[in-house]
């Protein structure tokens, strides 16, 4: 093989190693590690402290109650790195779950309902809205998401005032939709895809968990290696940049709200599934826990930084702290407290990391943690 | 080749209005294949203009807009860059949080094609292989995979004109390049813009310092009042007959240094170190002095006056004014022992740009205008005009938003605002950078005024000339240290410029040994 001899030019090999090294950093970057040693602590110290933290039905609980918190929280992280943000995601779970529920709850009987029954008569698989509602509910988040995103880069409003106003607007349809009760009866090929489990080797991973697994590969590739997650990075770290080299900031905000509200949407269907019951109240102040698990996993304020792995960490462990609290016997009313300190703890770490001292004290650190893996290895 | 070139960009007749001004009026303009085009005029004098109407910024009132014989209309900067026409401007339009090679192809990042196309994954081995070929020809020595967050200026700049070669820019506008570089930086960025030249590129070249267009400039375009004044051969001109174009009347000199009488020591500064920062400065101050500040980007100089002005902590050293020892923990403090300190990034930090004349000149001074928290807004008021009209600020009103301002009159704003609490000792980062010839005497007559009441000055200015002319003595600093302290009369630009860049050092009995190689 004839290689063309290039000077000062890196080889192939070195080159193939910078670039594994950079992509290896890209997704676990110096805060990641930092949460992912929280986490462990985390679970080290529960699992000798209790017996019952590390029983397969806790661990299955916890994967469980806070998947579609990451799943609403990967399109979080989107919206954050642009510098933006999106307070709507609890009201858009909820009014999602809403509409997912919609069509198979057994007390209502919609027109739509006709429409689609006799459709999937004609098709043969009678009985199974699973796909309708599954679609409704991600329509739906994805609608609310896609009028955020005009708000913002049409008409200009800040992601704040957007967002709390459709924070409000969805709340409001659902209670005025469901005139205060809840849509019951779901049916249960619905209810399984939230309350049922995959057999994994062995062990019965819950469904929502899986996708939740699922979904932080396709979006570390989504934000790291396609176009767009270049554009969305470049958004956050430079808007006028990215502006002045011929990016379309309007469309890129749009995708990145309405992929926000997407994933938004789908959390709150899985979350329905899983309670069985598309409640007007659903998902109410989840915003809060979404964008704490975006923080904590070491997005940036400013924009520019953040990783789906670390808010999936981050997420983990919020509910990993409640788990523990409630097995160390606290009173359950402590915990927005104790959710409250992490977050501002999380993001004092940002900031200290952000001055130089700490950061040559880190990387120092880091240097000789490295050097001694090598030598050892 | 006997033929007469066709020039590559041609403008003709270009005119545009802005509400109450006329910015450009018939103005033709044009660049040769292979050429550097110096650009030069007032702030005012519609360079920008005529530049952002290239970048397609803004769009031209009439005339036409020729690229290679064919009329262009761009309507966006982007389509702009797609026809070859690529702008770096002052503020650099980098991504820090990116990687050097995804900010070269920033919106046209190669991807894979076939089934993978709808996915648009981005090809990052190939895009860094391009990078690096790009990054070799400019000359830069950054890794593609670097995050822009870790370079220096003069390198985020090379990654800035790398960026104008990845879109294959036939015409490369830099809106003064030079401001942010030190000496030896600018030396090197002249390098590459003559290998870009040897390379068929062309250049429009914008600036302020007029020294520099002699440097590396084929032709000289001057405009004055928003109309080409005159096209001078850069081969067969002088700075004189620049500036005489550019004001329309003759400037004696540029730099009148006035000398005042100086007296004792007001400020003394020993062994001030902030580790990795600075390390051991240590100077005087005396009233009526001008004391320079000289040496590369990066050198400490800026730090040291954070230091001292207790924006920033120090680890060492000791500072007495007139004689006393202080204790300076905030630049609150500074203040109050009349310390001032004109910083560098006057738009970010020297000024509230949103608000008045008035409101900023009163920034500092609201506790001396205030009684029991309440402001004494009549007094405030009639001292501020008093200043406005001393330091002969051209404003409409008091009322005028700062922003407004020409870039000198925003900098007489900040002066006017530190003079009004009688500072003892007034820093001042690069006072005149980016200001045009006109304002930048007057700043500096300013400059002398002061001097002659008995104030001390410490002047940072990377600009030699300036720094050469207006100091009694000049601190030349070299990597956080002190390298020299120099008398004007034996401040050669060779002699700074040795100790500045490490060339020399101060002997161990504290002579001064020159050659020394470090």
């Amino acid at each position: 093989m004839t290689e063309k001899a290039v000077p000062e030019q890196l080889s192939r090999r070195e080159s193939f190693e910078a670039a594994s090294r950079k992509w290896g950093r890209s997704i676990i970057s110096g805060q990641e590690i930092g949460v992912f040693i929280v986490l462990m602590v985390m679970v080290l110290y529960l699992s000798f402290k209790t017996d019952t933290f590390t029983t397969s039905q806790n661990i299955r609980n916890i994967t469980l109650s806070f998947s579609w918190i990451a799943i609403a929280a990967f399109g979080q992280t989107l919206v954050i790195i642009t510098a933006g943000i999106d307070l709507s995601t609890g009201s858009v779970m909820g009014l999602s779950g809403l509409a997912a529920a919609y069509f198979i709850s057994g007390d209502k009987s919609p027109w739509a309902e006709e429409v689609i029954r006799n459709g999937r008569e004609a098709l043969g698989v009678d009985g199974q809205y699973v796909p309708v509602a599954l679609l409704a509910g991600c329509a739906m988040g994805m609608f609310l998401g896609a009028l955020n995103g005009v708000l913002i880069a049409w008409a200009n409003l800040p992601p704040f005032i957007a967002t709390l106003g459709m924070m409000s607007v969805a709340r409001g349809f659902c209670y005025g939709w469901t005139e205060g009760w809840p849509f019951r009866q779901l049916n249960d090929e619905f209810r399984e895809i939230g309350q049922g489990d995959l057999a994994v080797l062995g062990y019965d991973i819950p469904y929502p968990t899986v996708l939740m697994l699922v979904l932080v590969v396709i979006m570390t590739i989504f934000l790291t290696r396609t176009i767009w997650g270049y554009r969305i990075y470049a958004l956050g770290g430079n808007e006028q940049a990215a502006e002045l080299s011929g990016i379309n900031i309007r469309q890129v905000k749009l995708l990145a709200y309405s992929l926000a509200g997407l994933l938004a949407g789908f959390g709150g269907t899985l979350m329905t599934a899983r309670l069985g019951v598309a409640a007007p109240t659903a998902a109410n102040g989840y915003e809060l826990d979404v964008i704490a698990a975006v923080f904590i996993g070491g997005a940036s304020v400013k924009g520019g930084k953040g990783t789906m792995v670390g808010t999936l960490i981050g997420a983990a462990i919020m509910q990993v702290l409640r788990n523990g609290l409630n097995l160390l016997g606290y009173d359950p009313y402590w915990q927005p407290a104790a959710i409250g300190f992490t977050i501002i703890l999380a993001i004092m770490f940002d900031q200290a990391r952000q001055s130089p001292q700490v950061a040559a004290f880190l990387h120092r650190l880091l240097g000789r943690a490295e050097a001694s893996m090598r030598s050892a290895g | 080749m006997a033929l007469e070139q066709e020039p590559i960009l041609r403008v003709e007749k270009v005119s545009k209005r802005f509400p109450g001004v006329q910015a450009l009026k018939d103005v033709d303009f044009e660049v040769y294949p292979g050429e550097v085009v110096a650009l030069l005029g007032e702030n005012g004098a519609g360079k920008s203009t005529l530049m952002k109407i290239l970048a397609g910024a803004y769009h031209k009132d009439v005339g036409t807009l020729f690229l290679r014989g064919q009329e262009i209309q761009p309507q966006s900067t982007a389509e702009s860059q797609q026809l070859g026409i690529a702008t770096i401007y002052q503020e650099f339009t980098l991504t820090l949080n990116q990687t050097v090679a995804a900010n070269i192809f920033m919106a046209r990042e190669p991807r894979y094609g076939g089934i993978l196309a709808p996915f648009q994954l981005v090809k990052i081995r190939q895009m860094e292989r391009d990078a690096q070929e790009l990054l070799d020809v400019v000359g830069a020595r950054v890794l593609p995979g670097a995050l822009v967050e870790n370079l220096s200026v003069a390198e985020r700049q090379q990654v800035e004109i790398a960026k104008a070669l990845a879109v294959d820019a036939q015409v490369i506008i830099m809106d003064e390049p030079t401001s942010a570089l030190g000496s030896d930086e600018t030396e090197k960025l002249f390098d590459i813009i003559r290998n870009l030249r040897e390379r068929g590129l062309s250049i429009i070249f914008i600036t302020h310092r007029l020294e520099e267009v002699f440097e590396v400039t084929d032709r000289i375009i001057v405009l004055r009042d928003g109309e080409r004044v005159g096209t001078l051969d850069a081969a067969r001109t002088d700075v004189d007959e620049i500036i005489h174009l550019m004001v329309g009347r003759e400037l004696k000199s540029i730099f009148a240094k006035e000398y005042a009488d100086i007296g004792e020591t007001i400020l003394k500064v020993e062994g001030l170190t902030r580790r990795g920062v600075i390390e051991d400065v240590s100077f005087e101050l005396r009233h009526g002095e001008i004391l320079g500040f000289a040496g590369l980007v990066g050198a400490g100089r800026t730090e040291t006056m954070n230091v001292i002005f207790g924006a920033d902590h120090k680890d060492a050293g000791h500072i007495w004014i007139k004689g006393e020892e202080v204790n300076i923990t905030s630049p609150e403090k500074a203040v109050e022992l009349g310390l001032g300190l004109v910083p560098e990034d006057r738009t970010n930090r020297g000024l509230v740009l949103e608000l008045s004349v008035l409101l900023n000149m009163m920034l500092p001074t609201l506790k001396k205008f205030a009684r029991f928290g309440w402001m004494d807004r009549r007094g405030a008021r009639r001292s501020a005009e008093d200043y406005v009209e001393r330091l002969s600020v051209r404003t409409p009103s008091m009322e005028q938003t700062v922003k407004n301002l020409s870039g000198g009159n925003q900098q007489k704003v900040v002066l006017a605002k530190w003079l009004m609490l009688n500072p003892q000792v007034l820093i001042m980062d690069e006072p005149t950078r980016g200001i045009d010839v006109g304002a930048k005497s007057e700043i500096h007559s300013l400059m002398c005024d002061m001097a002659k009441q008995g104030i001390g000055i410490i002047m940072i200015s990377s600009e030699m000339p300036e720094v050469m002319a207006m100091s009694d003595r000049i601190v030349v600093m070299h990597e956080g240290r002190v390298a020299a302290i120099l008398d004007q009369a034996d401040a050669t630009q060779e002699r700074i410029m040795a100790y500045a860049s490490g060339q020399a050092t101060l002997g161990a009995n504290g002579n001064l040994k020159e050659g020394q190689v470090v």
